[in-house]
């Protein structure tokens, strides 16, 4: 087949080829792996007592427990959401469909700023339910509940956005067949359901964590900054970084790193071994 | 029939009214007591009209660069076997991995005046990218990358070799093939995957802010004018700022559905 489609006119030449491919390696260089490479050439260009001294700091050390914390309630939250909306939407046929679709792909056209600054004015001193907040002693923004908030906005869609394509190839008839059965609906949906959709599941987790745990902009507008208490891991680089500690602040962003390696690792082997568990059409990510 | 519709239902519009139309309609509610002249002022206040030309400016110019490139990327991961290729297509979601902060300071290092690209960059050719709109450019690039090839690929991968072969037998040359039979089946992915990159450059923060250096008026990203604005505890500004920049993202969504829509039409699934 290959030997034959060399004698075929179709595809390029090996010159074309060859500038095509040196394009894309050279632009794919520049632009994705040069900052890959950097942050963790950088995190031990002073040393590694420099890095180790970084990630052993007190602040590292809460802002890691932060955001462990926050992604540990925003990404089950979202989780069971994400379910619930699929199901919802992949198994039955009703009215506002599309904008309830559109709706979950808001956060996917929203900057993360905006996000933000859409709780600073839900919460602040100056809204409606404000001043009832601060009566009662409640904080939520410049706080974890206002970080766990604006995560849980930006971060939704990805797991419902992963399983709707998939419930939709799979249609409901398996679900019918084991209903028609008798097992009741819970046990027909994790008994049936998900299994079927358990590896776009666990794709769907990863990209909802990888996020939550690196959020930036939205948590950066909610958190108020404050040192040992609100600051995120994303937070405590930017910190680290405008105090002229570039250094330290690669040395936390090489954890961050290391952290999206192993996330797009993990998606590499999911894609390769259950490419047909998965759902075929993927638009955001 | 089966179970679990009214549940599933109420549970999904309950928490998206929890989290997305509460949260919204403070926006909406915020905005609409600017009043209608203080709005104008504003969205017309000559910084705000900066920031935001520098955002959607920048933002369109590197949606441009990441479609040409994104297809060329595309292409050669679909088309060609080389060694590699499986890293380099795991690469190209890097972006959607690598939180935006990190990015920013890797960007940044590069290319600052003293960084390895930087200093090649302003020292041969004399181009300064660190704190001007071209460091912004160039940042919006990394992050909108991913949007194009991953939305062109799967049409890519879909497409029939067979009219290739069909229009090269009737004796069209290559590049004839491929502008004028494989282009405009990729048209719709292209342009929606163009559409997404635009979109997400407009509203990105992180990554942006370190190499732009947000010089007001040159290089300040309306994103970092409204966390400017609310430090400032001018909520009106932020708001204003805010609105502005949510009803061009409401279009642009808006416009990505019908682009989609249509492609599916005429192309099949994207």
């Amino acid at each position: 087949m290959t030997k034959h489609r060399r004698h075929t006119p179709v595809g390029e030449g090996p010159v074309t080829r060859f500038i095509l491919l040196t394009l894309m390696v050279l632009f794919l260089g520049f632009i994705l792996i040069a900052p890959l490479l950097v942050v963790f050439v950088e995190a031990v260009s002073k040393g590694l007592g420099v890095f180790v001294t970084a990630l052993a700091m007190p602040d590292t050390i809460a802002a890691l427990q932060l955001t462990l914390l926050v992604a540990a309630i925003a990404v089950p939250a979202n989780l069971v959401f994400g379910v619930a909306a699929a199901w919802t939407v992949a198994k039955f046929d009703f009215k506002g469909k599309a904008f309830l679709l559109t709706l979950i792909d808001l956060p996917f056209a929203v900057s993360p700023v905006v996000s933000g600054l859409v709780f600073v004015l839900l919460f602040g001193a100056n809204s409606l339910i404000g001043p009832w907040l601060t009566d009662n002693g409640i904080r939520i923004l410049f706080a974890v509940p206002g970080i766990v908030i604006a995560t849980i906005f930006i971060t939704f869609p990805f797991i419902a956005r992963e399983l709707i394509p998939l419930m939709q190839q799979q249609g409901n008839s398996e679900e019918e067949a084991a209903l028609s059965l008798g097992a009741s609906g819970w046990r027909t949906f994790f008994l049936v359901t998900l299994p079927n959709v358990k590896w776009g599941l666990l794709y769907g987790v990863l990209l909802c964590n990888a996020r939550a745990m690196g959020e930036f902009g939205a948590v950066s507008v909610v958190s108020g900054h404050i040192r040992g208490l609100t600051n995120t891991l994303p937070l405590h680089i930017e910190i680290l970084y405008n105090d002229n500690k570039a250094a330290a602040a690669f040395a936390v962003a090489s954890l961050l790193a290391a952290l999206a390696l192993v996330t797009l690792g993990l998606k590499t082997l999911l894609e390769v071994r259950y490419s047909g568990e998965l759902a075929a059409s993927r638009r955001n990510h | 029939m089966l179970p679990g519709f009214g549940l599933g239902l109420g549970y999904t519009v309950a928490y998206l009214s929890l989290v997305v139309l509460i949260p919204l309609a403070g926006l909406a509610f915020k905005s609409a007591t600017l009043g209608w002249s203080e709005f104008y002022a504003i969205a017309t206040n000559a910084r705000v009209v900066k920031a935001l030309q520098l955002s959607f400016g920048t933002a369109l110019v590197a949606a441009v660069v990441n479609t040409i490139f994104g297809v060329l990327v595309a292409w050669c991961l679909v088309r060609y076997k080389f060694p590699g290729r499986r890293w380099l297509d795991a690469a190209v979601d890097l972006p959607f991995a690598l939180p935006t902060a990190v990015a920013g300071i890797a960007l940044a290092t590069l290319y600052a005046p003293e960084g390895p690209f930087g200093a090649i960059l302003e020292g041969i050719f004399g181009i300064k990218v660190g704190f001007t709109p071209l460091g912004v450019t160039i940042a919006l690039i990394f992050v909108g990358l991913p949007f194009v090839v991953r939305t062109v690929q799967p049409v890519l991968e879909e497409i029939d070799r067979e009219t290739e072969e069909v229009a090269a037998t009737l004796g069209a040359g290559r590049l004839r093939t491929v502008v004028r039979v494989i282009l405009p089946g990729l048209l719709p992915a292209i342009l929606t995957g163009f559409a997404l990159s635009f979109a997400r450059g407009v509203g990105e923060y992180g990554s942006v802010i370190f190499i732009a250096g947000n010089l007001p008026y040159i290089s300040e990203i309306a994103p970092l004018l409204i966390v400017i604005r609310l430090e400032e505890n001018n909520y009106a500004g932020a708001t204003a700022i805010a609105a502005i920049m949510l009803m061009i993202s409401f279009a642009s969504l808006f416009v990505i559905n019908l682009l989609q829509s249509w492609s599916r039409k005429w192309f099949g699934n994207v």
